[in-house]
């Protein structure tokens, strides 16, 4: 892996002026669950707690991504078949993950993946956002000015990745900042330099894009068919995503949507529907004067 | 693991994978469910809609010489504003920086395009209401409901986009009908309570709008019914189907009453306010209905999962 890394934090020191888009890679088959970009972020944004509970089902006590978690391990314990049973040919099956192969664990894999905003290309919540709270920073990143939001909660429901919430006690919607703090001071953001495994890369885009292609290719030569690359794709329906994954099997495994589609694709539609629902009610109420009897 | 492909990406497509086979994790729901608050937004969805259409009423009755539904129509289009406004102000999670909202104006944001209604409305149908009270500045007044016909019917239908514009999948999908599902539920609601409210003699406008509007309403709901395939489900299930149903009862009902009671009062009066009701139930309906399709993951994932099979077999 170490071969193809670029400086993560060349992005931030261009000389001639233009500033690339940045992002994430989360390559998850490199996880090994031990949330200290949690923690992290947690102490660098200085993140309220989000309550000690246990959820009694996996290491997962964190739960899912909220206005106090921006970032979120996910755990998923999965039962694989034991090695003999390939050999019956089961349709769609692809071999054990090499994971489960050779723990000494087989019949179980664990999947461990670091979730976080995905600082869209084509970002709802920053698009139905009616103060301008929500903008597009220089780094192509999104992010919310706690000084504006009203606490309309318009971006929540508006996040197809279900990211962005509100903070109860505060009333405000919060979410991952990709540090813009520590990116303008050449600092790359607290999870990936946190992160022991190199599993979270900063970097630019780009380079990004291409460094995880050749390690889905590296995978897939290794046999490991389920690797899959999860957000990078320009043409998907956000544009593709500034923070994207490598995932070792479906995304709704990993309680991520299958084909996000950003919702405002479909508002010209919305407009022209309400328009002409709207002309419809002014011209049913000149006929109802119009026509009338008394 | 899921069932395999289905090759469409409609919702009847994804009906045909199989709803109770689909991964998730811990069926915890993917997307957030909204924040926002009972009654305050469902409320709102209901008085704009009767102030919207209210407006409308008050300028046709200003045109026709009819005084009493003018006057009526005049104070609904300006009451409902305010309730509106005040509802949606309590809803913000920040209060105190409700002005924010004019800060800019955003097309791409139903909320602040709403925003930007709902305000310069406000103000001119409080202005044409006070003038029709009172008698006072009657051209000044007249040109202030002027305006706020005009933005009436954008009020009481724009309120479509704020919900369809989310990732909330029973509103999403709902896009194309909500509008007039909405607009139909306004008109019954708004006509339903002229007629409830104001002599006979004047109120054979506000009746028809009321039928046509009923008429709308339950014609609409019927769409989404048929074209949403397993997004239908929760208008149709639990709490939010009970509420829609009892809507449509009281839609239909109210609207047969308001079409036959031309000579009763009582009959009207009872026609009108079953309408208004109905309307109020729809908008709770819809609100909760979009809720509970946020809170399952099945409706974000089984669709989706059917789309990307539909293009892509191996996936």
């Amino acid at each position: 892996m170490s071969d193809v890394h670029t400086d993560p934090l060349g992005a931030l020191m261009r000389d001639d002026g233009a500033q690339p888009r940045v992002g994430f890679f989360t390559d998850t088959s490199l996880c090994i669950g031990c949330k200290a970009c949690e923690v992290a972020c947690k102490a660098w944004n200085n993140v309220p707690d989000d309550g000690f509970e246990l959820s009694g089902m996996s290491y997962d006590n964190t739960g899912q991504l909220s206005a106090d978690t921006w970032r979120h391990v996910a755990f998923i314990e999965q039962e694989v078949p034991a090695a003999q049973l390939t050999d019956l040919g089961l349709p769609g099956m692809g071999p054990p993950d090499p994971q489960g192969a050779t723990s000494g664990d087989a019949g179980v894999r664990w999947l461990m993946s670091s979730d976080v905003c995905k600082h869209c290309t084509h970002a709802a919540c920053l698009d139905v956002c009616p103060t301008g709270s929500l903008f597009r920073t220089e780094y192509g990143t999104v992010v919310v000015q706690p000084d504006i939001c009203n606490g309309c909660g318009y971006c929540i429901p508006a996040c197809p990745y279900g990211v962005i919430d509100q903070r109860k006690e505060d009333g405000r919607a919060f979410k991952c900042t990709l540090c813009y703090d520590r990116l303008k001071d050449q600092k790359q953001p607290a999870c990936a330099q946190a992160c022991p495994t190199d599993s979270i890369q900063f970097g630019e885009l780009d380079e990004l894009r291409e460094r995880a292609q050749r390690r889905v290719d590296e995978l897939h030569e290794r046999g490991v068919d389920v690797a899959r690359l999860y957000g990078q794709d320009p043409s998907d329906g956000v544009g593709g995503d500034g923070a994207f994954f490598l995932l070792l099997d479906r995304p709704e495994v990993y309680g991520l949507p299958p084909d996000p589609v950003v919702t405002t694709r479909d508002l010209p539609s919305m407009w022209k529907h309400v328009g002409a629902a709207a002309a419809g009610l002014l011209a049913a109420g000149v006929a109802a004067f119009v026509g009338g009897r008394r | 693991m899921s069932s395999p492909a289905a090759r469409t990406p409609d919702a009847d497509a994804a009906e045909a994978v199989g709803r109770d086979e689909f991964d998730s994790y811990y069926g915890r729901p993917v997307i957030k469910p909204p924040v926002w608050k009972q009654p305050d937004v469902p409320i709102y969805l209901f008085v704009g809609g009767v102030a919207g259409v209210s407006a409308v009423l008050a300028e046709g009755a200003a045109a026709t010489g009819r005084p009493a539904l003018e006057r009526w129509a005049r104070t609904a289009a300006a009451g409902g504003a305010a309730v509106g406004t005040v509802a949606l102000i309590h809803d913000l999670g920040r209060p105190e920086r409700f002005l924010n909202m004019l800060r800019v104006f955003k097309p791409t944001s139903p909320l602040s395009v709403g925003s930007w209604i709902l305000a310069p409305f406000g103000g001119l149908s409080t202005l044409s209401a006070a003038s029709a009270l009172t008698g006072r500045g009657r051209r000044l007044g007249r040109l202030a409901g002027v305006g706020a016909a005009a933005l009436g019917a954008p009020l009481a239908t724009y309120t479509a986009a704020l919900l369809s514009d989310t990732a909330v999948p029973a509103w999403h999908e709902a896009h194309r009908e909500l509008p007039f599902w909405f607009a139909g539920s306004a008109a019954g609601a708004a006509g339903g309570l002229a007629i409830a409210a104001v002599p006979l003699d004047e109120s054979g406008p506000a009746r028809r709008i009321a039928v046509a509007g009923a008429a709308l309403d339950v014609a609409a709901e019927r769409l989404v019914e048929h074209r949403l395939g397993m997004l239908a489900e929760p208008y149709q299930q639990a709490r939010p189907g009970r509420l829609l149903r009892w809507a449509r009862g009281l839609t239909l009902a109210g609207g047969a009453a308001a079409a036959v009671g031309g000579r009763s009062r009582l009959l009207s009066a009872a026609g009108g306010l079953a309408l208004a009701t109905g309307s109020l139930l729809t908008r709770f309906g819809v609100f909760q209905a979009g809720l509970a399709s946020a809170e399952d993951p099945r409706y974000t994932v089984v669709p989706q999962r059917a789309r990307v099979d539909g293009y892509s077999p191996k996936a």
